[in-house]
């Protein structure tokens, strides 16, 4: 089947400045992408690039197997929905909805039931009246996908949506919004600087830092084998701790040697690889260290580290200890007996750690 | 108890005494600003024999609207003696559609201006804004040779475009910034769902201009009303505005000095501009304000 949106050798620019570099992203019918950086990392201007709101300085852009790169936004069979969500202020909530309808002409028959249809699903029926000025944050969110619902297009963009809503209602909508890319089978175009909404959101996230896209994945391509030090970085919370290390050769792998602050090196034997330079870091998730005896498996090597600080976070309890220079954050169940200032033996699960380049920061393994 | 304690205690005799003394000067300054009206209002309505006679301040002892009757269709200005009343009509048919355009014009340019960027869109902002501090005395000699070239000097029309002009960079000031606090996500939502240029500025901008469509018009009408200097410049003798009207009737009085003809007339060409005051003052405060306060 044809991508559903293909974009390729996408560069834009603002006279000298590059905002994006070489974009190649495509997409499959009922994908939802992700599009995934820190503040200025190009991704809502790329999904203005997709919208036909920006034009671009070179490359193409293809919707529905048809060329678009030169259309303009409202041929490009698309609905947006955005950050402010942008309702018309002086129209009621059934007239926001339907202006799209409206102003293509589509007759009043179509534009009721349609209306009916997208405020039944979306739950709006009581407001269909009211003006957006008469609504809450998460009333005017809902009606901002109903604008765009009701248009159904063959491309929904999302420009952050849900950054305007509090911590609450954020993850209620989040998974309406994934509720309802299952229903409908749409497919979705999603910027957020929420790692945590790309996660439980994507099936496909593009992690984008100064305009050039750092890796393309699946969820858990992204989260277990990020491609640089950035995505490793950027993905997950707590982050993934990337700790400096030694490496040496041994029979049976390679012997990787952490610095620990006033004790002796910490030494970790890793059977599955043995093509590592002298310098790496490597990365481990914090969930992927243990209290020993708390995790079995050839791969779990444990080591006796300083607890520098205990923060109980209710499911989980996070200890933070110092090796290799860094703050390292261990993911332990809650009732472990860390105390800051004590040693704790912590066991290391070897079988997902990452390693990367020092100086290019890219993945060894 | 307490809170009644308190309640008094903060109205201790000084602060009342204070609170009076100022209601005291702003009466005194409302009196001293109302005064000339005073005069005005009650010199018409006295017969020019009780002007010579009595006092300046004094209430008229026998009310009469004679003076008011000359100076609508009556006085003199200059050889013809038909009062106010042609000018008058002057004004509304001039002041009407230079209002009208100059600020259907300025709500365009600040849409474009504002909302549809293109390149050199501040340049020409800012060559509009010159437009309005360049003195008007400057202009008269080339504007008045650039109506005789396009046929309309000593025209209706052709004051009606002089006051368009030189509106305009006024008017887009105001619509410009009012339209710059509307976000741009707006402009790209109706894009998205079809809207085109016109479609836009109708469905979406218009319905939300009125505070700022209420400031234009005030102040568009104000200065087209009371303008004297293009009035006289560039009209002939049956297109003059009702200023220039009021000036000849005022400097072209033989014999006796009629003041209470006079004052009605100054009155009557004053007129308009103090009802639209009164009519769409309140929202002339919150149209200037309402900008700087939405979030």
């Amino acid at each position: 089947m044809a991508p559903i949106l293909d974009i390729k050798n996408l560069y834009k620019s603002y006279g000298t400045v590059e905002i994006l570099k070489d974009i190649n992203v495509a997409i499959e019918p009922g994908d939802f992408l992700v599009l995934v950086g820190p503040s200025g990392c190009g991704k809502s201007t790329l999904l203005n690039c997709i919208a036909g709101l920006e034009p671009i300085t070179s490359g193409s852009i293809a919707i529905g197997g048809k060329d678009m790169t030169h259309v303009s936004p409202k041929d490009r069979d698309i609905a947006m929905v955005f950050q402010s969500y942008a309702l018309y202020p002086t129209m009621s909530v059934a007239k926001n909805i339907t202006f799209g309808m409206k102003v293509r002409g589509v007759d009043q028959e179509t534009q009721d039931r349609k209306l009916k249809e997208v405020a039944h699903q979306l739950q709006i029926t009581d407001y269909l009246n009211r003006r957006p000025g008469q609504l809450s944050g998460g009333q005017r969110q809902r009606v901002a996908m109903g604008r765009a619902l009701v248009r159904d297009p063959k491309l929904f963009l999302f420009d952050e949506p849900l950054s305007n809503l509090d911590a609450k209602l954020r993850v209620e909508m989040r998974a309406e919004i994934k509720k309802l890319h299952h229903n409908l089978g749409a497919t979705m175009v999603y910027v957020t600087h929420d790692q945590i909404e790309a996660m439980t959101l994507a099936t496909k996230i593009v992690v984008l830092k100064g305009g050039i896209v750092q890796q393309i994945g699946s969820p858990s391509e992204i989260y277990n084998r990020p491609a640089n030090l950035f995505v490793a970085d950027f993905m997950g919370s707590p982050a993934m701790n990337l700790i400096p290390a030694k490496t040496k050769r041994n029979g049976t792998g390679m012997l990787i040697e952490i610095e620990r602050a006033g004790g002796e090196i910490i030494t970790l034997h890793d059977h599955h690889t043995e093509s590592l330079p002298e310098n790496v870091i490597i990365g481990v998730r914090p969930e992927d260290i243990a209290e020993a005896g708390f995790r079995a498996g050839e791969d779990v090597q444990e080591a006796e580290c300083l607890v520098d600080m205990v923060e109980h976070a209710g499911a989980d309890t996070y200890v933070v200890s110092h090796l290799g220079g860094r703050n390292v954050t261990a993911r332990l169940h809650a009732e472990t007996s860390a105390h800051p200032g004590e040693a704790l033996k912590l066991a290391f699960d070897l079988s997902k750690v990452s390693y990367f380049a020092p100086d290019t920061g890219e993945r060894l393994n | 108890m307490t809170d009644t304690a308190l309640h008094t205690n903060s109205r201790s005799p000084g602060v009342i005494v204070l609170r009076w003394g100022l209601f005291l000067i702003l009466g005194l300054f409302a009196l001293f600003y109302l005064m000339p009206l005073f005069v005005m209002l009650t010199t018409s309505l006295k017969s020019l024999e009780e002007i010579r006679t009595g006092s300046l301040v004094a209430l008229p002892r026998e009310v009469t609207f004679e003076a008011w009757r000359t100076a609508w269709s009556g006085a003199c200005t200059g050889i013809q003696c038909e009062g106010l009343r042609p000018y008058f009509w002057n004004s509304v048919i001039l002041a009407i559609p230079a209002v009208a355009i100059s600020t259907i014009l300025g709500a365009m340019n600040g849409y474009v201006i504002a909302q549809w960027k293109f390149k050199g869109a501040n340049f020409v902002f800012s060559l509009l804004l010159f437009g309005c501090f360049i003195p008007f005395q400057v202009v008269l000699l080339p504007m008045a040779r650039m109506l005789g070239l396009l046929g309309i000097a000593g025209t209706i029309p052709g004051l009606i475009f002089v006051h368009v002009i030189y509106g305009l960079g006024f008017t887009t000031l105001f619509f410009r910034n009012y339209y710059v606090t509307i976000p741009a996500e707006l402009v790209k939502a109706a894009k998205v769902d079809g809207a085109g240029f016109f479609r836009i500025f109708w469905s979406i901008f218009l319905p939300l201009s009125l505070p700022i469509i209420v400031v234009t018009i005030i102040w568009q009408f104000t200065q087209i009303w009371n303008d004297f200097l293009f009035g006289v410049s560039f009209s002939q003798a049956g297109t003059q505005p009702v200023t220039v009207a009021l000036n000849n009737i005022v400097n072209s009085t033989t014999g006796v000095k009629e003041y209470n003809v006079d004052m009605a007339a100054a009155i009557i060409a004053a007129l308009p501009t103090l009802l639209v005051y009164v009519v769409a003052g309140k929202y002339f405060i919150r149209g200037l304000t309402a900008g700087s306060v939405k979030g």
